[in-house]
């Protein structure tokens, strides 16, 4: 049967085109791969091949016609043993209409908002009996419960093993679980972030620890593109179960490019879980959490922290669920919002201001993907007001967001505007005093609190 | 065409050859539908065509077993193909509709089969190395013999994450074959401009990986050459290298205006080196087949072809609700 050969898409973006020039005349046999004409796109001059064998029937669009639409039929092909009298029967490959309906938007009527649930549960029972450990120890805690726990558990990373850590998170896993299962790598983040990632495909859950997170600028390829989008690009049959942790944020006197805070960045990514624990518990029972949660996981730690010492619940399996947010203080006159190292300055600003009778209540939002602003909104509709910290920059950054969620959900219960506390907009500096300008600060928690309570 | 001698001995079975000659075909003939779907308007995006290059996927997977795995970047149709994924939803996935192996999500270079231990379809040059390495690294760690088929261009080979996992891979002596499908251009950019060695598996010995330089025009020497990979993996010995020398006949991509290279230098590796052409005058003047076999043959594939064609075209649109799925996966996963 005949078949019609039509004006063909070039590009992602082609609409129409010039036949520039036609190779084969009328009469032509073609084979598949021949190049029959040449065409102009907006872009380029490009050949056009035959896809099916057959004889050139007749050419339908003339050589220098310009502006014709893709799928315009230009040449008739027949196939072995037909005639110019088969044409006329002719059929069009189909081509797809352009679907010119517009797109089902939703209606420009604001939904009412919804109303905040918000999971006030305690972390752990009520009269459990607990113990000081450091952030540090709690972490590593973690990975050893969960290494016992499940065989297909391993970490690697630079100086994780013999080492024990450069900044000791992983002392003693070397001589427990041996060294097939706790892993010295090359300093080579780009590739062993890729190697967990592939390692977390076969079947094992791999803990990758980057010696900073700064280091892992050179591996965010892959816990973007590899890890985050994978479980959506093969239509849910692959996921990645990998933990990607280590210190964030600045330390100190380590200058710019070993101090940021990466907890903007990575909240932004769909696919991938982000947590920035404060308090020791919350280490230990988030990290947890992460090593057996079916996704990618970033786990923002802090050098600072590492040494503090918390509360702990002395029991077999504690683990904290993602999405909830932990209310520290409770409070009447404004919510100050936090994470990470953010909540020193948080909690110690609430102490100070309740001297001068402002009560304050403090949320730690831990995961910032997922992130439980229900527990927000629903503080706020008592306080009215809104501070939130992090040392992280101020553009884009998690206070932003937070303070658009409550502009969106919890408008007509703000009295005051959202103040954002935040790391300075500059590279972090070497100096002393400067250092400290550069991040935000127990003083700023104040004065924007005061301002907020017009007090 | 004029016979060509096969690197290997061609004391393989008539059933062999025919194997090979099926596949190939399914390949060429199937991209050559999706080239014209791509025309029509039906696939939209990037669509990289592997014609040219059918004998270094169906050669390397005649030399592997169940249970082993393979990984490539963006020109992957070649591969799904080969290693036995349904054409119906592969060609769904590139018009983008619900019966795709990725319900139309992943597209053209981001397909995915479990099943057939087919990971990817990676859009970005070279990160998909240390993810085969990766995989090597669990079936090394689970204690089982299995290997890793990873695929790149010699475009990639020019990554510095490549060269991060040959040094972690041969440190750890992962059973991973890197298979460098040299087709000789990195988008329109010619490997001498490009490539400081003109032999890249010899980069390997860098790190102590063994490797060699294949004839990807011929599917005997590719299988010869992929047993003794694989087989070398297998004993533990860690991984190597296959440089396949091969030749893609189509454009980088469905917008590539060929300016990079004359007609006459594609047209004589069609007409002196094809790899499918090759097969067929194997089979007829060895006398394991005739003519009308080999139309039979060509008869089957197309019918395979177009009713792929037509499935990609027939399936509906994913409906909306899948924008939002896949996102996170909230079960434990699958066992790998």
């Amino acid at each position: 049967m005949a078949t019609e050969i039509l004006m063909p898409a070039l590009s992602p973006t082609m609409e129409e085109g010039t036949l520039a020039k036609w190779l084969v005349s009328e009469g032509d046999s073609v084979k598949a791969g021949d190049i029959i004409a040449e065409i102009e796109t907006d872009k380029a001059t490009m050949e056009f091949e035959a896809v099916d064998e057959g004889t050139i029937g007749k050419l339908l669009v003339a050589e220098g016609t310009e502006g014709v639409k893709v799928n315009t039929p230009i040449a008739v092909l027949l196939e072995e043993g037909e005639d110019a009298s088969d044409m006329a029967a002719a059929p069009a490959p189909q081509a797809r209409e352009n679907k010119a309906e517009t797109p089902k938007s939703a209606p420009a009527q604001a939904k009412a908002p919804a109303a905040p649930q918000s999971d006030t549960s305690p972390d752990w029972p009520e009269g459990t009996e607990t113990e000081k450990k450091t952030v540090r120890e709690a972490l590593n805690a973690a990975m050893a419960e969960e290494m016992r726990r499940d065989d297909t558990v391993f970490i690697m990373g630079e100086e994780v093993a013999e080492y024990q850590g450069a900044y000791k998170i992983t002392q003693n896993l070397l001589d427990e679980f041996g060294a097939k299962r706790v892993i010295d790598t090359p300093i080579t983040e780009h590739g062993f972030a890729g190697i967990g990632v592939g390692a977390s495909w076969g079947g094992l859950r791999p803990i990758v620890e980057f010696m900073t997170w700064n280091f892992a600028m050179q591996a965010i390829d892959q816990i973007v593109n590899s890890a985050a989008k994978t479980l959506y690009m093969s239509g849910g049959q692959l996921n990645s179960p990998i933990v990607f942790r280590g210190p964030n944020g600045a330390a100190a006197r380590v200058a710019a490019q070993h101090s940021q805070d990466y907890a903007a960045w990575y909240a932004q990514v769909p696919g991938l879980r982000v947590v920035q624990p404060y308090s020791a518990a919350c280490a230990k029972g988030l990290l947890k959490t992460a090593i057996r949660d079916p996704n990618p996981v970033v786990f923002l730690e802090n050098e600072i922290l590492y040494g503090r010492s918390f509360e702990v619940p002395k029991l077999d399996d504690f683990t904290i669920p993602f999405g909830k947010a932990r209310t520290w203080r409770e409070g009447t006159d404004v919510t100050i919002v936090s994470f990470g190292i953010g909540m020193t300055y948080a909690l110690e600003a609430a102490d100070k201001l309740a001297e001068d009778g402002i009560s304050a209540e403090v949320i730690d939002l831990r995961t910032l993907r997922p992130m439980d602003t229900d527990t927000v909104i629903a503080s706020v509709m008592k306080t009215n007001r809104c501070v939130t910290v992090e040392e992280g920059w101020p553009v884009g950054s998690i206070g932003n967001h937070i303070s658009a969620v409550l502009m969106e959900r919890a408008f007509d219960w703000l009295d005051a505007p959202v103040i954002n506390c935040t790391g300075k907009d500059v590279p972090m500096p070497y100096a002393a005093n400067l250092e400290k300008l550069a991040l935000t600060s127990t003083q700023e928690v104040i004065d924007a609190v005061r301002q907020v309570t017009y007090r | 065409m004029a016979p060509r001698k096969s690197a290997a001995k061609p004391d393989v079975s008539a059933d062999q050859l025919k194997q090979f000659y099926r596949d190939m075909l399914l390949i060429r003939r199937f991209e050559e539908k999706a080239g014209q779907l791509y025309g029509m308007g039906l696939i939209g995006g990037f669509c990289h065509l592997y014609i040219g290059q059918e004998a270094v996927v169906v050669g390397l997977e005649a030399a592997a077993e169940e249970g082993d795995r393979r990984i490539t970047t963006y020109r992957d149709h070649g591969h799904m193909l080969a290693c036995g994924m349904d054409p119906r939803g592969i060609m769904a996935e590139l018009t983008g509709r619900e019966g795709g192996y990725s319900r139309g999500k992943g597209g053209s270079m981001h397909m995915f089969s479990i099943e057939k231990r087919f990971y990817g379809g990676h859009g970005i040059v070279g990160a998909n190395v240390p993810l085969g390495a990766g995989l090597a690294f669990a079936d090394r760690y689970l204690g089982n013999d299995r290997v890793t088929f990873t695929y790149f261009g010699e475009g990639a080979a020019n990554q510095g994450q490549v060269y991060e996992t040959f040094n972690m891979a041969a440190l750890w002596a992962l059973p991973v074959i890197f298979v460098i499908e040299n087709n000789q251009y990195a988008m329109g950019t010619a490997q001498k401009r490009s490539t400081s060695t003109p032999d890249i598996y010899t980069r390997g010995a860098a790190f102590g990986i063994p490797g060699e330089a294949v004839d990807g025009m011929d599917v005997l020497a590719v299988k010869a050459a992929g047993d003794k990979a694989v087989a070398h993996c297998r004993a533990g010995k860690g991984p190597y290298i296959l440089e396949i020398k091969t030749y893609r006949y189509r454009g980088h991509s469905m917008s590539d205006p060929a300016k990079y290279r004359t007609r006459e230098e594609v047209q004589k590796m069609r007409e002196e080196k094809d790899a499918i052409e090759h097969v067929r005058d194997l089979m007829l003047s060895g006398g394991h087949a005739t003519e009308d076999d080999l139309k039979a043959i060509d008869r089957e594939i197309k019918d395979i072809v177009n009713k792929a064609a037509d499935f990609a075209r027939e399936s509906p649109e994913p409906a909306p609700e899948e924008l939002w799925t896949d996102i996170i996966a909230d079960v434990a996963p699958r066992t790998a």
